[in-house]
């Protein structure tokens, strides 16, 4: 069974938020509101300074407490891949995954269900990249299956320093920054 | 202290229902209607890239890089992703507009094409008959101003020019003209992919977004090159480099000579290049003598281990160690000679012409159409009188400006402007805005009723460019190809393209057998067939590639430089018969009085210049720009972040009211904000007083002796608290 | 020094979470207030006292009835898509306490009900008569008295809990993740019940008896409130800094005097003097009580929203 999941290089992100315009536009995202952000952390005085930027979205939780408390069985574990996702037809707005996700990574859509990064399941199920990771100009972002140890993300995994965001909130997050 | 019994039962009887979720989603895929993929090329900045756009039930869903395209590689910079915003556009200019009140006052009446081609061809005979042909000039920008061109050269003037020269890349592209005997050009020729080491002077990859150059600058911090920064700010590519150079504004020049002191002193540069290729290495040695990295410390604020460090590390990766060139290079009015000393630097590193330094760009023959001799013009060209700046290579937009005020050489009477948003990009808008008290005719062609737009007589509404054909993009590139331009969708209004207006207005003047093509798909497949091409390959195709040629030395290109000794002059004889400097010395720039910081500017990676603002995507993105301001300066003005300052400059002109960014990321004697927001033009309703604009505080500039480019990091502000 | 700056600005998420507001709030002091109710009948029922005439415990089930329905609603005007209110009824989520509670409320109803017919009151049996024979017969037969007061109890037991398992149950806001508010919440629940009987009682005897009670459960509450503060100080980094919000931080103030003076503090020490005959009953005590169980509620919504596991 394939467990997706992205990888994304620090080292190479300039913070450009083309990965953010690319879901706007592929996912229909409408405006102010944003499925994937850019987070630019930077620590030290001037001139010594420490910039690390992130691209942030859904980290499709291993174990995702947004999917454990909706009471609709809206928000899913999708049967490919793991990825977590939301059955707008059975969404009752009542947005108690929009509480439990210590990442902040939904949001109700204007039409009244909760919406996040789908990690672009309906382009990965025709054999694309989801549209932040295709459009990525410095190449930086990579997606894949965990399960598949010859995977790129696999690969990077082994071979880089990486870290997830908030693992001390037990929600076991598979979206990775190499750093 | 979690809670977290039965997650595991709540993922079963979860996971239960995914499946039938699954197949829900599957269906509502399945409804999605029918997809028409357009190939084209992008248009929100100069770089051109290749590009399919996805129209899905008539409506534009996206746009895409074209993976045969080699300047996209198949992905788009963020603007160019976000571009499909400019159809959906609320602001668009509609219909053709004519002034019915005082200039500026934004006072329109709606007229017919007709009506407006009669208004301008009248005008325009008049000043012809009165002033001569040469009294209309053009600014214009981008490719799409081909047409007005030439409808404007058959009416016989010379006075055509592009912002793109005296207020961004002029300098740099004239000292290396006078070191190389060739310019840079755009897209650069740079060789960054392949560089070991990247030295980068003001040049911030990563907010300036031109494509090619940001994917080809993060594949080398990929593969480990060395990166060296220089900027007063902690720019995002400062982020990425191993030596961060936090410089003095404006003392680059000075720091580029002591590298170049270290390098020939410590005898680092490329013996055997320089030896062949090089000449007056001995002139050029004894007047760099002095500059040494103690000399450049008080100039720079960058210590001479710092310098010295650096300098061998350029050094210890040469010949692919590249000093990037930057390409807006307008800043302090020694920007020419600043340039210069760049070319030389790299001519010591030995990467001109070789690999992971600067390639020989090439390109495919495609003649320009078969048109009739234009009219020799009865005047030179009025924006550069008895060749004040002898290295002026282009026609300079501010010297248009300079007649237009001044009558001298001649009087300028009419202006066209295509695409440049002419109160943005030239510095002192006040002097703008007095040339165009003295024209009988402005016209501007735009697709949004920008600041100039509401300047003027005649606004005649273009479709942006993803509802037009434009002219053939025969690029100058790694390998050679040509790429095109092509409607996706339909305009929705009124909007005309550029060549239709362009023709158009030939045959109102009576210049109709200068167009003798009917319609643009017959020019464009009339000059691809005489290249042994044709339209509907490269409408199906986008792009066709040329057949690989040498790009470098070592593969064969030949090494010569068209300079007059024929070598890379280290010791330049033209500059001195004119009386510059042979070899480019440093002299300081103006500092700030007390209380002032030095105003500097730059690029987001989501805006081109004052263009995209209106462009609901790209707004979305970024609705305003920030003032960077650095963290002990905010605490000794009591700003803290997201406050909002009016700025206001040395001679006392005040912005609009702009938020404060606090930050360690920039130095204490300067400030810093992204160009072209700070909209004033009352039919930018989306954008309309949001943020600052930078060139509004642009009131004074340098401009740089050998070639009129303006420079325009010479301003200083302080913070108008009472606002 | 540390800067982090985020492109999101994503409505009710940026700058600071605010998805719930009076709403759930409301809803959850309602929800515990019958809760309360629902305990203290049916302990009355379960102690055969259904006969006595004087005791108002039997207007409470009706009262239960409406303020539940009121709670409800509010909880029906929070859903972001109203007309899919439904949706949560075509399942049951077994790890979503959201999905239990929706099904408790749905249990609680008939308990209500039934605790209604032991003793209709006179102007329902005027208007249904059919009404009269069900309650006698029902009254009549002790083993249902007793089920239907157990159920009551249990019923208002989990209800009561539920409302602050809602909460507690969300490990992303540090504030609320914390098991003690499920106890915190249904004490609250218990003390606001009483002080509404205490309120409406005519029945001397019956009203110093909630008054005691409600003393009792207004220590209680006290005791819990400092164990689930000292719970999140004795935690994560995160739990501490969520602490410092209703501590010393923007929320502090109406905290500490509106939930704990007026809510908890005054009304216990006026209450037990009350009790102990040096005063007279006010009903500004119960009232008081009744203001600052729907304060807690309030605060401790709105602050948990504030809560979070990175520094903002
Ligand atoms: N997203 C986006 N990308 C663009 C454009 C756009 O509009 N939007 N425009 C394109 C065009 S036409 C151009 S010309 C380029 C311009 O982009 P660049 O050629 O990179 O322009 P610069 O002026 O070099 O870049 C500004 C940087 O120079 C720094 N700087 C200011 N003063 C000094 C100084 O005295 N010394 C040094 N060393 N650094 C200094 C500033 O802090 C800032 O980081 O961008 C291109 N790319
Ligand atoms: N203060 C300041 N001045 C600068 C710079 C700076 O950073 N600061 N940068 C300098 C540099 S590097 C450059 S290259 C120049 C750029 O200067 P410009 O090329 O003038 O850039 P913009 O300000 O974007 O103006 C472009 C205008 O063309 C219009 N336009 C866009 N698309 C179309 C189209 O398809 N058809 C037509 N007809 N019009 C269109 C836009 O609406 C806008 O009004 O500015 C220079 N001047
Ligand atoms: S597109 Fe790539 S480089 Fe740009 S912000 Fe996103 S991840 Fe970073
Ligand atoms: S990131 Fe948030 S929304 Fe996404 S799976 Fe994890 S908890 Fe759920
Ligand atoms: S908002 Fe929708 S998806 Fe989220 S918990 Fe409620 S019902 Fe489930
Ligand atoms: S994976 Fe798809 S949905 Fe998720 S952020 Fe990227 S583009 Fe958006
Ligand atoms: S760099 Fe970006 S904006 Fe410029 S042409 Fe390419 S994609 Fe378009
Ligand atoms: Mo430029």
């Amino acid at each position: 069974m394939a467990r997706f999941s992205m990888v994304i290089d620090t080292v190479k992100c300039v913070g450009c938020m083309d990965c953010v315009v690319a879901c706007k536009t592929e996912n229909h995202v409408p405006e102010r509101f944003d499925r994937d952000w850019i987070v630019q952390d930077a620590q030290g005085k001037f001139p010594t300074i420490q910039l690390e930027i992130r691209s942030e979205r859904c980290n499709h939780c291993d174990n995702p407490p947004c999917v454990y408390c909706c009471p609709c069985g809206a928000s899913h574990i999708h049967n490919i891949g793991g990825v977590v996702l939301v059955h707008h037809h059975k969404c009752s707005g009542c947005k108690a995954c929009i509480a439990a996700c210590p990442y902040d990574a939904r949001f109700i859509h204007p039409t009244g269900y909760a919406d996040k990064c789908t990690f672009c399941i309906h382009r990965v199920e025709t054999g694309l990249d989801p549209a932040c990771v295709s459009v990525c100009p410095a190449h930086c972002m990579y997606f894949g299956d965990l399960d598949d140890a010859n995977s790129a993300v696999s690969k990077l995994l082994q071979t880089r320093k990486h870290l997830a965001l908030l693992i001390e909130a037990g929600t076991r997050p598979c979206v990775y920054y190499l750093v | 202290m979690q809670i977290t019994t039965g997650t595991a039962l709540g993922a079963a009887a979860v996971r239960s229902i995914g499946s039938l979720t699954e197949q829900l989603q599957a269906l509502d895929r399945k409804a999605s209607g029918a997809i028409r993929k357009t190939r084209t090329f992008c248009d929100v900045c100069f770089w051109k890239c290749g590009a399919i756009a996805y129209v899905k039930d008539g409506q534009l869903w996206k746009i895409e890089g074209n993976p045969d395209d080699p300047l996209s590689r198949g992905r788009l910079c963020p603007r160019g992703t976000g571009g499909i915003g400019a159809h959906y556009d609320t602001d668009r200019l509609r219909a053709p507009l004519i002034r019915k009140s005082v200039r500026g006052e934004e006072q329109w009446t709606e007229v017919t094409w007709e009506e407006a081609f009669d208004y301008i061809a009248g005008k325009m005979k008049t000043i012809k008959s009165g002033y001569g042909a040469e009294s209309v000039a053009m600014f214009s920008h981008g490719i799409g101003g081909t047409f007005f061109k030439h409808t404007l050269k058959a009416f016989g003037t010379p006075n055509i020019a592009a912002p793109s020269f005296a207020q961004c890349r002029g300098p740099r592209d004239v000292g290396f003209k006078l070191t190389f005997g060739e310019d840079v050009s755009s897209p650069e020729r740079t060789d960054i992919r392949n560089a070991k080491c990247l030295t980068l002077i003001g040049s911030h990859l990563g907010e300036n977004m031109h494509n090619t150059q940001v994917q080809e600058f993060a594949e080398a911090v990929g593969n480990g090159a060395v990166v060296i920064v220089v900027d007063p700010r902690h720019s995002v590519a400062a982020s990425k480099a191993k030596y961060y150079l936090p410089i003095k504004p404006g003392a680059d020049l000075a720091l580029i000579l002591a590298w170049m002191n270290v390098i020939v002193t410590e005898e680092l540069y490329d013996k055997e290049y320089v030896r062949q290729y090089g000449y007056g290495l001995e002139a050029f040695a004894a007047s760099i003598a002095m500059n040494t990295p103690e000399w450049a410390y008080p100039e720079t604020g960058i210590s001479p281990d710092l310098i010295r460090e650096t300098a061998r590390e350029m050094a210890r990766y040469k010949p692919a160690s590249l000093v990037h060139p930057g390409r807006h290079v307008t800043w302090y009015g020694d920007d020419a000679q600043r340039s210069r000393a760049i070319a030389l630097l790299n001519a010591l590193l030995g990467c001109w012409g070789r690999k992971g330094g600067f390639y020989y760009p090439v390109s495919m023959n495609v003649p320009n159409y078969p048109y009739p001799e234009y009219p020799k013009p009865a005047r030179g060209k009025c924006d550069n009188p008895g060749q004040k700046y002898p290295f002026a290579m282009e026609t300079l937009t501010t010297g248009i400006r300079e007649a237009t005020l001044t009558g001298n050489p001649y009087p300028v009477k009419g202006w066209f402007v295509y695409a440049t948003n002419i109160l943005h990009a030239f510095p002192n808008e006040e002097e703008t805005l007095r040339a165009i008290q003295n024209l009988d005719l402005l016209v501007v062609i735009d697709v949004i009723p920008s600041e100039i737009a509401g300047w003027a007589d005649v606004v005649l509404p273009e479709p942006v460019y993803l509802e037009r054909y434009d002219d053939i993009n025969v690029e100058w590139f790694r390998e050679p190809f040509i790429a095109l331009r092509q409607p996706v969708i339909d305009p929705p209004h009124n909007q005309k393209p550029n060549w239709w207006m362009a023709k158009q207005l030939a045959e109102k003047l009576g210049l109709g057998h200068f167009y003798p093509w009917n319609d643009i798909e017959e020019y464009l497949d009339t000059r691809l067939k005489s290249a042994g091409y044709d339209l509907n390959t490269l409408k199906e195709k986008g792009i066709i590639h040329g057949e690989k040629k040498p790009i470098y030395f070592d593969e064969g290109v030949p090494a010569e430089f068209q300079t007059p000794t024929g070598k890379i002059e280290f010791y330049s004889h033209q500059l001195a018969d004119a009386g510059f400097d042979p070899v480019p010395k440093y002299t300081p720039p103006e500092q700030p009085p007390d209380g002032y910081f030095r105003l500097l500017f730059g690029r987001s990676p989501v805006h081109s210049f004052s263009r995209t603002h209106s462009n609901p995507i790209l707004f979305d993105m970024m609705d305003e720009n920030e003032v960077w301001v650095n963290q002990d300066i905010a605490r000794r003005y009591g700003l803290t972040n997201g406050d909002r300052v009016k700025l206001k400059n040395q001679d006392g002109v005040i912005s609009n009211a702009i938020k404060v960014r606090v930050t360690e990321r920039i130095r204490p004697d300067c400030v810093y904000m992204v160009h072209g927001f700070g909209h004033n033009a009352k039919m930018l309703k989306r954008p309309f007083g949001r943020g600052a604009s930078d060139a509004q505080l642009i009131t004074k500039y340098t401009v740089d002796p050998l070639m009129g480019g303006t420079g325009m990091n010479t301003n200083f502000v302080t913070f108008e608290t009472e606002a | 020094m540390n800067e982090i700056t985020t492109t999101r600005s994503n409505e009710m998420i940026d700058p600071v979470m605010h998805i719930w507001g009076w709403e759930v709030g409301v809803y959850l002091f309602l929800g515990g207030l019958v809760a309360g109710m629902m305990i203290i009948s049916g302990y009355f029922l379960v102690k055969g006292r259904h006969t006595e005439n004087t005791c108002s415990c039997f207007r409470l089930p009706l009262l239960g009835f409406i303020l539940l329905t009121a709670g409800m609603f509010a909880l029906f005007l929070d859903l972001e898509y109203k007309i899919h209110v439904w949706r949560m009824y075509a399942t049951f989520q077994i790890a979503s306490p959201m999905s239990w509670g929706s099904w408790i409320l749905i249990l609680v109803y008939p308990a209500l009900f039934a605790n209604i017919l032991i003793r209709p009151a006179e102007w329902m049996m005027k208007r249904a008569p059919f009404i009269r024979p069900w309650s006698d017969k029902i009254s009549s037969i002790p083993a249902i008295l007793k089920a239907v007061g157990m159920t009551n109890i249990l019923l208002g037991l989990m209800l009561g809990i539920y409302t602050g398992v809602l909460l507690s149950a969300f490990g992303a806001r540090p504030l609320w993740n914390s098991s003690v508010l499920a106890v915190l919440f249904l004490v609250s629940g218990m003390s606001s019940a009483a002080a509404l009987v205490h309120m409406i009682a005519k029945n001397a005897e019956e009203r110093v008896l909630l008054a005691k009670a409600d003393v009792n459960f207004l220590l209680a509450e006290l005791a819990v409130i400092l164990l689930w503060i000292i719970g999140l100080i004795s935690s994560t980094e995160a739990h501490l800094r969520a602490a410092g919000l209703i501590l010393d931080g923007p929320y502090a103030a109406v905290f500490w005097v509106f939930v704990v003076m007026i809510g908890l503090v005054i009304p216990a020490i006026m209450q037990s003097l009350a009790v102990r005959h040096k005063i007279h009953h006010f009903t500004a005590f119960p009232v008081m009580v009744l203001f600052g169980s729907l304060m807690l509620r309030l605060v401790i919504v709105a602050a948990g929203q504030y809560s979070h596991w990175t520094r903002l």
